[in-house]
């Protein structure tokens, strides 16, 4: 008998000791945030003249970005190649994506100078700068997660609308609302998944166009025309580990039996995937011959090792092996090293590659940089905890034979 | 509606300065950022000629509206014991290097913002909120500017500079060529108080010719090369030394335009959006086409 899985809101108590220590985490982030807003941004952070941009652009924007890849690739693996058997990890991502890009907003209204203007760029065009495309792309796609999300918000409350008191003389016409956006979000729900899919591909590639302005600033390990293809490639990479790595993690947070055959066999696609990416960041690296700065050991050199061998081709080695696939604790390992090799990547573009002139020293982040960073991080934890508490959004297998509802795993 | 309001608006600007200058206006209608007038000014730095007396720094934070101090404190030649860099409190710096060749005199190099042809800065501003003005001066306008800092990552001569203590309305700070002083026909305040006229003002493509007769008269004054006149794509100002520019500081750079690669990128990606639009049709088929598939395989079962 084929069991039925089908999402729904995980009954769990919230605070947990672990859950009581990130929110410890995320409140100092906090404090160091208000901080930056009272006594501006040299108060908080070590930025300076020489190094304008921190790791709350080259982690917060640039790797929450990559990170938050899941989304828009299991969104076509589900969706658009419409492979049933991995809807179940559709939704989840959805949640890790919709709250990665919010973090990704707040990060970028963190670091701006005057964050009240961060909507200039939506009627200040310049369609010359990458950063501008990076922006209006995350935006939208942004807008998009909310909308792809709201299925689930009208699944989770049809015919459940009770308000309090006296605005219970709302709870039907409520209803009926839910009701409509429901109907007209099934109808047009696959032009939101489609424009996802694009607006992702567009920005994670228009993010690895950032540094390449840099020029000669930034280090020829890293500094190539084909940055954005790099770019493009990992975040392709990194989206299933981070389904994988997710979906082990909330299994085990929850008591929940991982679904580890599904697991395995997504995890199939990790590898040529890795695969792709590692063939052009090394041909790239031959052709330019970039690899005479790997003979000096320094700085440069030992980031650029550790990126590409613990990051890539170990968890490449990893992913292949039939046996570690079947192992829930391999499949945990293989697929945080390679989101440690994403985000190392793109700490080393945005941190380590970029040596400006005029200075002898160089950049280290501050611990309210630090603080905010991990406090962020944090928060997106909680509120991804509270999410799939509220919203159906795990898979659980429902006993017996059931009748595929109306509302069963449909539209996003 | 804003980009069709701005470029209105840059065009009048442009026309504006145009009557002033006396250029057709039919040149002004190509894109503003990429126009570059014939006619543009620059400034030749001769170094073999400046003393390092310091007034152009004074000069440029009195019309800037920056505490300047006392003139006289500009005489202190201990501050050449580092390198100083353009900042938020004075938009040029100088600093002094000893002559190997002629150890009795010291070479003394004016920094400030190069105003490139083809600025790195306006190609990368998110806002568009720096602009390559028709007379050359690349400005930096306060009413677009979010604070993003990117032009201080894409700069290759390391020139804006940020207000990291500011908590409300930070600024970025970089010479702006003295965009209101020139409008009205006056110098730029450091050329116009330069003691020994190291500083020359002129329509760029005049002061190369005057750079070249230079080289030409004194081969044994200068190096015989003019920084400035290739370097990212040219800049407005351009420098004579008498030794090799990097032993100066200045930034070892190619001829092609700083933000080159990276607009080609940006362009190839957006081509018209045909590719976001080919790519839209493309996912849009599989989906049709799958979910087909599916539907047949759910038929026959």
């Amino acid at each position: 008998m084929e069991t039925l899985f089908k999402p729904q809101p995980i009954r769990y108590k919230f605070f947990t000791p672990w859950v009581i220590f990130i929110s410890a985490i995320a409140s100092v982030g906090l404090i160091f945030l208000f901080i930056r807003y009272f006594f501006g941004l040299g108060a908080v952070t070590n930025l300076n003249q020489f190094f304008p941009w921190g790791i709350w652009i080259g982690l917060d924007v640039a790797a929450g970005v990559a990170l938050a890849a899941g989304g828009f690739t299991s969104a076509a693996l589900g969706h658009i190649w419409h492979r049933e058997k991995y809807e179940v990890f559709v939704r989840p991502a959805l949640l890790t994506a919709l709250l990665g890009y919010t973090f990704v907003a707040l990060s970028v209204v963190a670091d701006i100078g005057r964050w009240y203007y961060v909507w200039h760029p939506l009627i200040m065009w310049n369609g010359n700068s990458a950063l501008f495309e990076v922006g209006i792309c995350v935006m939208v796609y942004l807008s998009v997660l909310y909308i792809e999300f709201l299925p689930i918000v009208t699944e989770r409350f049809i015919g459940r609308v009770n308000l309090p008191g006296i605005l219970k003389i709302f709870n039907r016409i409520l209803d009926k609302l839910l009701r409509l956006l429901d109907r007209t979000l099934n109808k047009f729900i696959f032009v939101f998944i489609i424009a996802g899919v694009v607006l992702s591909c567009l920005h994670q590639s228009s993010l690895g166009t950032l540094m390449i302005i840099a020029g000669q600033k930034m280090h020829p390990l890293w500094q190539t025309p084909v940055l954005p293809l790099l770019f493009l490639l990992s975040a392709f990479a990194v989206g299933f580990p981070m389904v994988i790595m997710e979906s082990l993690s909330a299994s085990k947070s929850f008591g929940l039996k991982p679904e580890k055959e599904v697991l395995s066999s997504l995890a199939k696609f990790v590898g040529p995937l890795l695969g792709v990416y590692l063939a052009f960041k090394i041909g790239d690296m031959v052709i330019r011959e970039s690899f005479i700065y790997l003979t000096q050991l320094n700085t440069v050199s030992i980031m650029f090792t550790i990126e590409i061998v613990i990051g890539v081709i170990v968890p490449l080695r990893l992913f292949l092996s039939p046996s570690i696939r079947e192992s829930g604790t391999g499949l945990y390992i293989a697929s945080i090293l390679v989101i440690f090799g994403v985000l190392i990547n793109r700490f080393n573009n945005f941190i380590i590659a970029y040596n400006p002139p005029y200075t002898e020293t160089s950049y280290f982040p501050s611990i309210g940089e630090i603080s905010v960073t991990i406090g962020f991080a944090a928060l997106e934890i909680l509120l991804y905890r509270a999410f799939v508490m509220i919203f159906p959004i795990i898979s659980l297998p429902v006993k017996g034979m059931v009748q595929k509802t109306k509302y069963a795993i449909r539209g996003v | 509606m804003g980009d069709l309001n701005r470029r209105n608006f840059l065009k009048v600007l442009g026309i504006a300065g145009a009557t002033v200058s006396g250029i057709p206006s039919k040149n002004l209608l190509a894109e503003p950022n990429s126009q570059l007038s014939e006619d543009r000014m620059g400034v030749l730095v001769d170094t073999t000629v400046c003393i390092g007396c310091r007034r152009c720094e004074w000069a440029c934070k009195v019309s800037h509206d920056l505490p300047a101090g006392d003139i006289e404190s500009y005489s202190d030649e201990s501050v050449f014991e580092r390198m100083r860099r353009p900042g938020n409190e004075g938009y040029t710096k100088v600093n002094r290097y000893t002559n190997i060749n002629d150890p009795q005199r010291s070479i003394n190099v004016k920094v400030q913002c190069m105003h490139c042809d083809k600025p790195a800065c306006v190609s990368a501003c998110i806002v568009g909120a720096i602009t390559k003005k028709e007379n050359g001066a690349v400005v930096w306008d306060t009413d677009k500017c979010i604070g993003c800092r990117y032009c201080l990552v894409a700069c290759p001569f390391q020139i804006p500079t940020f207000e990291y203590d500011v908590a409300l309305y930070p600024d970025i700070h970089k010479c702006d060529f003295c965009f209101e002083r020139t409008k009205d026909g006056s110098l730029p305040a450091c050329v116009d108080i330069c003691p020994v006229e190291a500083l020359t003002y002129g329509k760029r493509r005049d002061l190369v010719k005057v750079a070249e007769k230079r080289i030409q008269l004194y081969p044994d004054r200068y190096l015989n090369k003019i920084y400035g006149f290739t370097e990212v794509g040219g800049t407005s100002w351009m420098y004579l030394a008498s030794t090799e520019f990097y032993k100066l500081d200045f930034p070892k750079l190619g001829d092609s335009t700083a933000p080159g690669v990276s607009e080609s990128i940006q362009h190839g990606i957006f081509a018209y959006f045909v590719p976001p639009i080919a790519l839209y049709a493309l996912l849009g088929g599989i989906m049709w086409v799958t979910k087909k598939r599916e539907g047949d395989k759910e038929g026959s079962k």
